[in-house]
């Protein structure tokens, strides 16, 4: 095999996996980028960039003091980037694609070139979203809700915003299926579905909230495609008269239809967001207490309803659009109710600490924090999922940390702690336990400091997506200083990730080498060589007990894999 | 917690504190809870402290009673407080003839306040007439709309009498946020929504009661409606009925002094 179909255009699911990875964790960092900017504004409104204020040209910040139509866009882009290019491809494509198959003792992924075509997809994506920032008018500038009519009228960058999100949403469903046939047909011999890692089953869920929520947003999306570029009027009611001048278009059309097939995406996206985050939590969470997880089963039933469930709480995102008692308390009792399966999988792993033997090692420390961080963001979601508190914290601060707390310090830590668990098996190496001790600490902290203060804001009533960051009204006077400690937080936050840049490039070129199993785990991908062939196993692979049998009574080693017979 | 809320100066106010509360009490309970039986594990089952995990772990029900009790709380809060404040504000509006009604235009960026004037009717609406210097609400200045008053970002009602405020919007969506009357709606166009609320404190009293004589009740943009999204502040004052009807008299005058066209220049 040549280069180009060894390493570019691949269809092994390991290479195509660590492509998204990689993509992945370039795009996380792109919309960090972003965020820095904005902080900068919001900490020191209307006043030059520093450094690099000049390079941004007039049309963004002129005399390095930026326009608030450039706000817009990072805002609306920083969105964008983060959830459909950054943790997406990072969690699903990434994880997914590298460790799902090895997990179920298969060879591939069902479908090798759909795979290889879906990262493509979204490579594609990412150019189109990222090119965006450079036409006439700028990026997309109408939030990542991207809401109409206000996106239908915005400058080009939208249109290309749309194409993006096609490709990405595309790219998402081919992934999609390919998880689902791969998950069904290719488990290993003796892998029933209830000797599944957990993690298996995240992503099993997790593919069909990607398959079943999208199409309606990629039909959206060509909705408002036509009413930006074929003068439909999908989203556009009779009568806008936009800067005195009469729209000229033929109306009739509902702004909140856009609401709904969007958020009928958006809420199941969340959990796309969080369940292979938490797939990866309990995997690590099981390997470093060194006992089974408790309540293995309950967390699956957990997971599935959770799936189903995220179908139908859309509309608590729209409680302030007028809806009446009726909606209001449909929605709010789903929300309430989807609250029960999030507390029994959240219980289940601070439970499953118990009696352990706990290791804290770097990926552990990761996992751990997972856990009350996002319980800090499950949490202050009760009052969000309640329409009458909603009224006073509605599209204010307090919105923006509950789902940074969830997406941030919740699911990007998991993915951290993911990536120092299976560096190893990807390369062979594992990484530096100081450098990411190093990683870990000072990021807990400036998390914290970006987003705790975010409540309070919430609470004085300052609204999100401010170019302003609130200065301008005098409800906000008391809160809005405490927009520099999050901006420097923020870019602390930068710095603290250095060391884990270092350990990465370092780790892979001169990292300590181990064995098929440095962490002495249970599941399948560590029966497979470091790294693995293409083909994965040298051996056959037949399954006879569950997915975490440590410390099993009776046995001389505290782990037994899955594929190992037991001591009589 | 409550003082970290905006003041408030409406009837309703009390109780949408009050299930903040309620719901953030739940909130701590639980995070402490958890967080102490966290940081107990972590010390206690530490590889250095206990070499050999525990195949089973915790065998007690506890953790199923906790859930159960957890759902029956949410379902409290939901049926005793959630709902039915809910249904206060969107059901139980009062008859429009009991309450001050008022008309809102959102539009990129200003806030058009809209008065029906002494006949107590609201005029009507031509988009040919709309003129962002003289017209921006398109009122047709005859019949029922030639003695409505409008003004830009500035709103007065009386003082403990319901105020109904009817949103739409001219362009994109808004978002009518009034924090200390713990109002927010969202203004869409081709849509006219109502909302209700008293005001219970003038902003007189207010500004006493803050020592700060330039206290005023803002009306806040809470939906990004575009680049000046951020500046879209508008003015609520809340005064006695005596200042209110000397308040739409003096707006009044102005009407009546040449054609619509100077209106503005009044």
């Amino acid at each position: 095999m040549g280069f180009w179909r060894k390493y570019v255009f691949s269809i092994d699911h390991k290479v195509i996996g660590i492509q998204y990875a990689v993509t992945g964790l370039l795009f996380l960092s792109c919309g960090f980028c972003l965020m820095m900017l904005m902080r900068w504004q919001l900490a020191y409104p209307g006043q030059p960039i520093p450094f690099i204020g000049s390079w941004l040209g007039d049309t963004r910040a002129p005399g390095g003091i930026m326009l608030p139509d450039f706000y817009n866009q990072l805002g609306a882009m920083h969105g964008t980037i983060m959830v459909f290019l950054g943790v997406v491809p990072l969690a699903v494509g990434g994880f997914g694609n590298f460790v799902l198959p090895l997990q179920i003792g298969a060879v591939d992924m069902a479908f090798p070139k759909l795979n290889m075509i879906s990262y493509w997809c979204l490579f594609v994506g990412g150019v189109i979203m990222l090119g965006s920032f450079f036409l006439p008018g700028g990026a997309a500038q109408s939030g990542w809700t991207s809401y109409a009519p206000l996106a239908d009228i915005a400058p080009t960058g939208q249109t290309a915003w749309l194409f993006g999100m096609i490709f990405l949403i595309t790219s998402s469903l081919l992934g999609s299926m390919n998880f689902i046939v791969t998950t069904i047909q290719l488990r290993a011999k003796g892998l029933t579905f209830f000797r599944l890692p957990f993690f298996v089953w995240a992503q099993f869920v997790t593919s069909f909230l990607l398959l079943l929520a999208f199409p309606p947003l990629e039909a959206a999306g060509v909705l408002q495609l036509m009413d930006r570029l074929a003068g439909t009027s999908f989203f556009l009611p009779t009568g806008l008269v936009v800067s005195g001048e009469i729209l000229q278009v033929s109306g009739g059309g509902s702004p909140l239809l856009w609401q709904h097939l969007f958020w009928f995406l958006a809420h199941p996206e969340v959990y796309v967001l969080i369940l292979p985050a938490m797939g990866i939590v309990a995997e690590i969470i099981a390997n470093n207490t060194r006992k089974p997880l408790w309540g293995y089963r309950s967390m699956v039933y957990s997971v599935i309803v959770l799936g189903f469930l995220s179908f139908v709480v859309w509309a608590h995102h729209m409680f302030i659009t007028g809806m009446g008692t009726v909606m209001s308390s449909f929605f709010q009792t789903t929300t309430m109710i989807m609250s029960i399966p999030s507390v029994i999988l959240l219980s289940c792993l601070f439970i499953s600490l118990y009696g352990a033997s706990i290791r804290f090692n770097t990926p552990m420390l990761f996992a751990l924090a997972f856990l009350p961080m996002f319980g800090i963001g499950g949490l202050t979601g009760l009052p969000l999922g309640l329409s009458a508190p909603d009224i006073a914290l509605h599209d204010t601060y307090y919105v923006i940390g509950h789902f940074h707390y969830i997406v941030a310090p919740g699911t990007i830590f998991a993915l951290f702690a993911g990536i120092y668990y299976w560096f190893p098996k990807a390369t062979g190496r594992r990484m530096s336990e100081f450098l990411g001790k190093l990683h870990f600490w000072p990021s807990l902290i400036f998390m914290n400091g970006v987003f705790m203060p975010m409540f309070i804001q919430g609470f004085a009533g300052v609204s999100r997506r401010l170019a302003d960051g609130g200065v301008t009204y005098s409800f906000a006077g008391n809160v809005t200083p405490l927009n520099r400690m999050m901006s420097w937080s923020a870019w602390g936050l930068a710095l603290a990730q250095l060391p884990f840049i270092i350990n990465f490039f370092m780790s892979m070129r001169s990292g300590v080498k181990v064995g098929n199993n440095p962490w002495h785990a249970t599941t399948l991908e560590w029966q497979a060589p470091s790294p693995p062939p293409h083909g994965n196993f040298t051996q056959d692979i037949v399954v006879s007990h569950g997915p975490y049998e440590y410390s099993v009574p009776g046995q001389k080693e505290d782990f037994l894999p899955q594929n190992q017979p037991a001591e009589a | 917690m409550m003082n970290l809320l905006p003041d408030a100066a409406s009837a309703h106010a009390g109780g949408i504190d009050q299930i903040i509360v309620i719901v953030h009490w739940l909130m701590a309970i639980l995070f402490v809870g958890w967080g102490a039986f966290f940081i107990y594990v972590l010390v206690r089952f530490r590889q250095g402290r206990n070499p050999r995990a525990d195949y089973v772990g915790v065998k007690s029900k506890l953790s199923t009673w906790l859930e159960v009790a957890v759902a029956v709380v949410e379902a409290v809060i939901l049926i005793g407080f959630a709902v039915p404040i809910w249904a206060e504000r969107v059901d139980q509006r009062p008859p429009d003839e009991e309450a001050t009604v008022v008309r809102v235009v959102a539009q990129q960026f200003a806030w058009n306040i809209w008065y029906p004037g002494a006949d107590g009717v609201f005029g009507d609406q031509d988009i040919m007439l709309v003129d962002e210097e003289t017209n921006p609400i398109g009122l047709v200045r005859s019949g029922n709309g030639a003695d409505d008053i409008t003004t830009i970002n500035q709103m007065h009602l009386p003082v403990d009498k319901p105020a109904i405020v009817r949103i739409s919007s001219k362009d994109v969506i808004h978002s009518f946020n009034l924090p200390q009357m713990r109002i927010k709606q969202d203004a869409i166009p081709g849509l006219q929504i109502p909302v209700w609320f008293v005001p219970t404190v003038t902003t007189a009293e207010m500004r006493t009661r803050k020592g700060d004589e330039d206290y005023n009740y803002e009306i806040a943009c809470a939906q990004l409606c575009g680049n000046s999204h951020y500046s879209m502040r508008g003015f609520l004052t809340i005064d006695t009925p005596q200042e209110y009807q000397e308040w739409l008299d003096l707006e009044a005058t102005y009407l009546s002094g040449g054609d619509e066209d100077d209106f503005w220049a009044e």
